[in-house]
């Protein structure tokens, strides 16, 4: 029982300890990038790519060119603090700000023209809702 | 009140409980009984799984041929079973994987690299140690052939290393420790000698107390951690004892205590400490990659390649999964079974249509997958080992690629040497994946070259592998949290109809390659019962 509580303690990702790092600092900690852009390539285009077309192997990376789920702001503002399915949480990561930032930036850019500008005060009120729950 | 199950082990061994159950009451009631003592949720390694009975004919369906899949069919076939694999990718092993000179790698997004490592020289993109209890991972090596040598996991000569400490010159790892458990020992011993600790040590351990931390913390004979014999015995000398008239050695001065504690470079000592990376640690001669290659040439025979699975469906008498050949192309085939062990990374899993109950579904659905990346740099020479006496190990920085690991084989060979350039994490691995592989590549090599100056001279070629971005996997590791396993955890060990999931992601050692084991011994054993039980 010991065992178990300690390796559960432990859980590394084929990681060393030095850094203070476990299972539940995966994606925490802060990102120093603070514009949208700034943001959105040092961040998501790991996964959604430069041009924001996604990919496709075994399993996908949604386009977020052109993708019509963005016009309801609250969607990306949602699936950035919350995570979805393959998408981790960015909520613990990233500020209100940041959420709010990079949202702006994705519904502006790679062909998205949505004016509806998502405030740092809309991250905030949404972010209070889902902690709530 | 102790659980029951802690009562039965001090009488006689569960294994034993079982069998006899099954003996006496067949073994529909030791399913049961199985299952009413959570057996699942008993820790550890069994042994190698003991799958008897007339399984009748049944058959397995595993998707993925990495360690979990290909543990599941080795053991199922041995005990009579039917089994098919199918494999998205063109060659076993999954995560267990090496880089090779010659191999060409494309992740998402299209970038492709074309792997110039010299002969026998590698990239562990994935799992690059194996602890020594990690007793599933090393009986299938034992099995399989597979020749594993040590692997380092603490240099006492490797560095640790703070941008923002000592005007950012690495520190030894010897210097650091020694010193830090010096100054803890003098701390302590003064504490002890001022009476400070009177409430909490009797006057008669006060001694043993105060002979262990002179021991321990190589104290003087005033139980101070000072400039010395003491010391440089632990730390090492400016100038070593030697022979003959030049024999006389000059100690070396410890780092001051303030400094030291104000480096935070202490944070680093502690990494061989852990229960799974205390030594001994090993790795395959040759690549971890070579586990994957055994295993899969033992299984040839059922392992289908390039099938990239779209659906997956239960009915009452079986399963049936949809697939395209992404070589040959064609229209979707089918293959089916009476059972299905799915290994597929619940990153791509939630993708894939999939008739589980809802809690099942919800298990794959919210667990996401942790980022890492790992950058390899040749160099024309070993110069870590000829200029600075490093022999494998790691060393450790706070700047974005975190680790630099040494190659713990081929120790004074004179031909160039691959050093893992970075081992990123979090939000620095997020960031390493944001970039392209030569950009990997220029920022591993710039902050490389604050610990080690001859970096840029003699770099040779590089090549990097960032977890979310590689196609069969979109991810490490899953990133399971305490409330995530509250609520997911049992769903996604269960077994769902005719379907059972497998894998480092349904284990409680989360990437691992042993939880990949244990994960699929515990899904066989729980399966074979259900079918002996039918």
């Amino acid at each position: 029982m010991l065992r178990r509580a300690i390796a559960s303690g432990l859980a590394l990702c084929l990681l060393s300890m030095a850094q203070g790092a476990s299972a539940q600092g995966f994606g925490m900690g802060g990102y120093s990038e603070q514009t949208g852009e700034a943001l959105y390539q040092g961040v998501c285009q790991g996964c959604h790519m430069p041009d924001a077309k996604g990919a496709v192997g075994a399993g996908a990376y949604p386009a977020l060119a052109g993708d019509k789920r963005l016009a309801a702001k609250a969607y990306p503002e949602l699936v950035v603090l919350r995570g979805q399915k393959a998408m981790p949480a960015f909520g613990p990561s990233f500020s209100d700000a940041q959420v709010a930032a990079v949202v702006n930036y994705v519904r502006t850019h790679f062909t998205n023209n949505y004016s509806d500008s998502v405030t740092t005060d809309d991250v905030k009120a949404l972010r209070a809702t889902l902690s709530a729950k | 009140m102790k659980p029951v199950a802690d009562d039965i082990r001090q009488t006689m061994s569960r294994r034993d409980l079982f069998s006899l159950i099954g003996t006496l009451a067949g073994s529909a009631v030791m399913y049961e009984a199985m299952s009413s003592l959570a057996y699942a949720g008993e820790a550890g390694y069994f042994g190698p799984p003991k799958l008897s009975g007339d399984v009748k004919g049944a058959s397995v369906l595993i998707l993925g041929s990495g360690m979990a899949g290909m543990t599941s069919a080795y053991e199922l076939r041995k005990a009579g079973y039917k089994v098919q694999i199918l494999e998205y990718q063109d060659r076993p092993g999954g995560r267990n994987w090496s880089l090779y000179g010659g191999d060409t790698y494309t992740e998402l997004g299209g970038a492709t690299q074309h792997v110039e490592f010299d002969k026998g020289l590698y990239l562990n993109p994935g799992p690059w140690r194996i602890p020594y209890h990690h007793y599933g991972m090393l009986h299938y090596c034992k099995l399989l052939n597979v020749a594993l040598e040590p692997f380092v996991q603490v240099n006492y000569n490797a560095y640790v290393h703070s941008t923002k400490a000592f005007g950012g010159k690495p520190q030894r790892y010897r210097h650091v420790q020694a010193d830090f458990q010096g100054y803890v020992a003098e701390l302590l011993a003064k504490s002890t000698r001022q009476s400070a600790l009177d409430q909490a040590v009797t006057k008669e351990d006060q001694e043993i107390l105060l002979e262990a931390l002179r021991q321990w913390g190589a104290l003087d004979k005033n139980y101070e951690y000072t400039l010395g014999e003491a010391s440089s015995g632990r730390r090492g000398y400016d100038s070593d004892p030697g022979g003959g008239l030049t024999s006389v050695p000059t100690p070396s001065q410890p780092i001051g205590f303030k400094d030291l504690l104000q480096s935070h470079l202490w944070r680093s000592i502690a990494a061989g400490s852990g229960y799974e990376t205390q030594q001994s640690l090993f790795q395959p001669v040759g690549g971890m990659g070579m586990i994957g290659k055994a295993f899969g040439a033992e299984l040839k025979e059922v392992i289908q390649y390039n099938a990239k699975v779209i659906d997956i469906h239960q009915d009452a008498k079986g399963v049936t999964v949809t697939y395209q050949d992404t070589q040959k192309g064609g229209p979707p085939m089918q293959a089916r079974a009476d059972w299905c062990i799915c290994t597929i990374p619940v990153s791509v899993l939630s993708q894939i249509p999939i008739n589980v109950g809802a809690p099942m579904q919800a298990a794959i659905d919210n667990l996401s997958y942790a980022s890492s990346v790992k950058v390899g740099l040749q160099f024309k020479r070993r110069f870590w080992e000829e200029d600075e006496n490093i022999y494998g190990g790691i060393t450790y920085t706070d700047q974005p690629n975190s680790t630099i690991g040494y190659p713990n084989s081929g120790y004074f060979s004179s031909g160039k040497g691959v050093i893992l350039g970075a081992y990123a994490f979090g939000p620095a691995a997020f960031e390493y994946t944001s970039m392209s592989p030569p950009e990997r590549i220029a920022k591993s090599l710039e902050y490389g070259a604050k610990v080690h100056p001859q970096y840029m001279e003699e770099f040779d070629t590089g090549a990097s592998v960032a977890w979310h971005r590689v196609p069969w996997t979109l991810g490490c590791a899953g990133s399971w949290t305490e409330e995530l396993r509250a609520e997911h955890y049992d769903a996604m060990c269960a077994l769902d109809g005719r379907i059972m999931l497998a894998g480092e992601h349904a284990s409680r050692i989360p990437a691992w390659q042993e939880g990949a084991v244990l994960s699929a011994l515990d899904a066989i054993r729980r399966l074979h019962q259900r079918v002996l039980a039918a």
